[in-house]
């Protein structure tokens, strides 16, 4: 099994940079979590590892087509078509084994918790029914490389727990497995985090890689004081500062969770601070 | 603190469905309460009698010490995950329908939105588009604030932003009620109420929802082959960036289970994530 990737990948849609300069890797059992806003570039990065788009310059390091399985933003699933439907349909296009295709499609309606809802159109489907089914769609043909762009995005956190579950057994099982969130709080479940900001990379690694990558010192306080890099958690403030040494007056210390670090990073590069 | 908003025991039926089953919840001036619950658990319907859009079955509903009336919603202000914003017309008209509707006077725009005025609001980043649906829902000056999932589809510096502005906002006495099923949004906020079938199945602040639930993490470099025991053996089991998780079990089962199948791993008892406690108390 081989491991897929980008290498410093530029796309320009016409006058606008999308992606500048943006590399990735993905293993076999590897979660590779892209996160960012809206308008970072993390649908043209999955539209550039599942080659719907060319890039301007770089390198891309992807299986052919049908070894790919894509989730898009916009789910992929055919809405006058029922849930068993979508999935035979899948079967059919990717040319499947009847009879394992069967038996696969009745594991993963299962492991969605769509089973009870296989004859419903999906175009009736709530949101998070009809992102379930688009990953079982994506995940039918046993790709060695998934790319789901969005899966938990207006998910509620039951289905995006047993969405989470699917998507870990599919890294068990060897998958690599690329996907975007705007949700910090899952960038901690990847084994490796790519945040973009306004097309380039912002961070890079596992999430001890990103907090040493961005360094300085991560601190709480009861007031902002005159910190220029300072956010709020709840009542309380976080307070960064570029070098580690030195309290500021009146906060305390703290271990940073991947919210304050990509925080601190993103004030950074607005203040352009190490450029 | 003065109580803005509040619900007492609130239900709703609609014909065999309750949808809403003796719900309690308070607002108080400055503080940010976060109204928690999967789709389908009844927060829209609960919000909707909060605000006196829809009357209750049974139970009661005072906003700013009186029933809920069409006076009273002058002094709320609402953003809903749409944005309620015109986005064919520019930041100025927009804010300037805004205030003409209350009669108030146009609202200053923060630093980052200024130079945006003749901007066609669909033009801007939804970071800004959000912040701009806040200054819009500030405008009137209202004592009450109601966000539905306030931060959603933003990076990391639009968010760090909207959150000072709410927080701002309750420093200044407005209080906010945050509608989410966003569980880093819920740990924003003051005092947590969690929904699920129509009734409070928690309350209190984020480590009292979260309570002596906990976690157990595993670590192993077999990972993909504990992942298959600890699933085999009925758990739910998620990646946890290198480690795997699993909630609701107690450690020893879980080194038992990784015994039998010849796994050597470090095992470690957490404190649960408040996204599992809510998946735990939303199973029942």
């Amino acid at each position: 099994m081989s491991t897929f990737g980008m290498t410093a990948v530029t796309v320009r849609y016409g006058e606008r940079l999308a992606l500048d300069r943006v590399s990735l890797r993905v293993a076999p059992g590897e979660v590779v979590t892209v996160i960012g806003g809206d308008g970072a570039g993390k649908s043209t990065l999955c539209r550039v590892m599942t080659g719907l788009v060319g890039v301007s310059t770089g390198l891309v390091n992807r299986p052919t087509g049908s070894r790919i399985g894509h989730l898009p933003a916009t789910s992929g699933v055919w809405p006058d078509l029922t849930v068993s439907e979508n999935l035979e349909f899948v079967a059919t296009a990717y040319r499947l084994d009847k009879v394992e295709s069967r038996r696969r499609i009745a594991v993963l309606l299962e492991a969605t918790g769509l089973a009870d809802s296989r004859q419903q159109l999906g175009g009736w489907l709530s949101g998070g029914m009809r992102k379930k089914l688009g990953v079982a769609m994506a995940l039918l043909p046993e790709p060695e490389l998934l790319v789901l762009d969005e899966p938990t995005t207006g998910v509620d956190p039951v289905s995006r727990f047993d969405l989470w579950r699917l998507i870990s057994r599919t890294a068990a099982a060897g998958t690599a497995i690329v996907l975007t969130t705007t949700y910090l709080d899952e960038a901690e479940r990847a084994s490796v985090i790519l945040a973009l900001d306004s097309g380039s990379t912002l961070a890079w690694g596992d999430v001890d890689e990103v907090r040493a990558a961005v360094g300085g010192g991560f601190f709480s306080s009861s007031f902002p004081g005159e910190q220029p890099y300072r956010w709020r958690r709840g009542s309380t403030w976080r307070l960064w500062t570029p070098q580690a040494e030195g309290v500021p007056v009146g906060a305390r210390p703290i271990e940073p969770d991947l919210t304050d670090v990509l925080t601190a990073a993103a004030l950074a590069r607005e203040a352009g601070v190490g450029e | 603190m003065t109580v803005l908003a509040s619900g007492r025991r609130v239900a709703k039926r609609f014909g065999a469905i309750t949808a809403v089953d003796g719900m309690t919840l308070e607002v108080r001036r400055g503080e940010v309460v976060g109204l928690l619950g999967a789709n389908g658990a009844g927060k829209t319907t609960f919000l909707r009698i909060l605000l006196g859009l829809t009357q209750p079955t049974a139970g009661s509903v005072y906003l700013f010490g009186r029933p809920p009336s069409r006076r009273s919603l002058r002094r709320v202000g609402y953003v809903p995950q749409s944005l309620g914003l015109y986005t064919d017309l520019t930041v100025a008209e927009n804010l300037a329908f805004r205030a003409g509707l209350y009669g108030v006077d146009i609202p200053l725009l923060p630093p980052e939105l200024t130079g945006t005025t003749a901007t066609v609001v669909g033009d801007l980043p939804l970071g800004l588009q959000r912040r701009l649906a806040f200054v819009a829902a500030l405008a009137h000056h209202p004592e009450l604030l109601v966000l539905d999932e306030p931060t959603s589809g933003v990076g990391p510096l639009g968010r760090a932003r909207l959150w000072d502005t709410i927080r701002g906002a309750a420093e200044n006495g407005v209080g906010i009620l945050v509608t989410t099923h966003h569980l880093e949004e819920a740990e924003q906020c003051d005092h947590l109420v969690m929904m699920a079938a129509g009734r409070e199945v928690a309350a209190g602040t984020v480590d009292e929802v979260i309570g002596r639930r906990s976690a157990v993490e595993i670590t192993t470099p077999d990972w993909k082959l504990a992942f298959r025991s600890l699933e085999a053996a009925g758990w739910p089991v998620r990646l946890s960036g290198r480690q795997l998780r699993v909630a609701g079990v107690g450690a020893a089962h879980v080194e038992q289970v990784l015994g039998e199948a010849g796994i050597t791993a470090q095992i470690e008892e957490r404190a649960a994530t408040l996204d599992e406690t809510f998946v735990v108390l939303a199973r029942g």
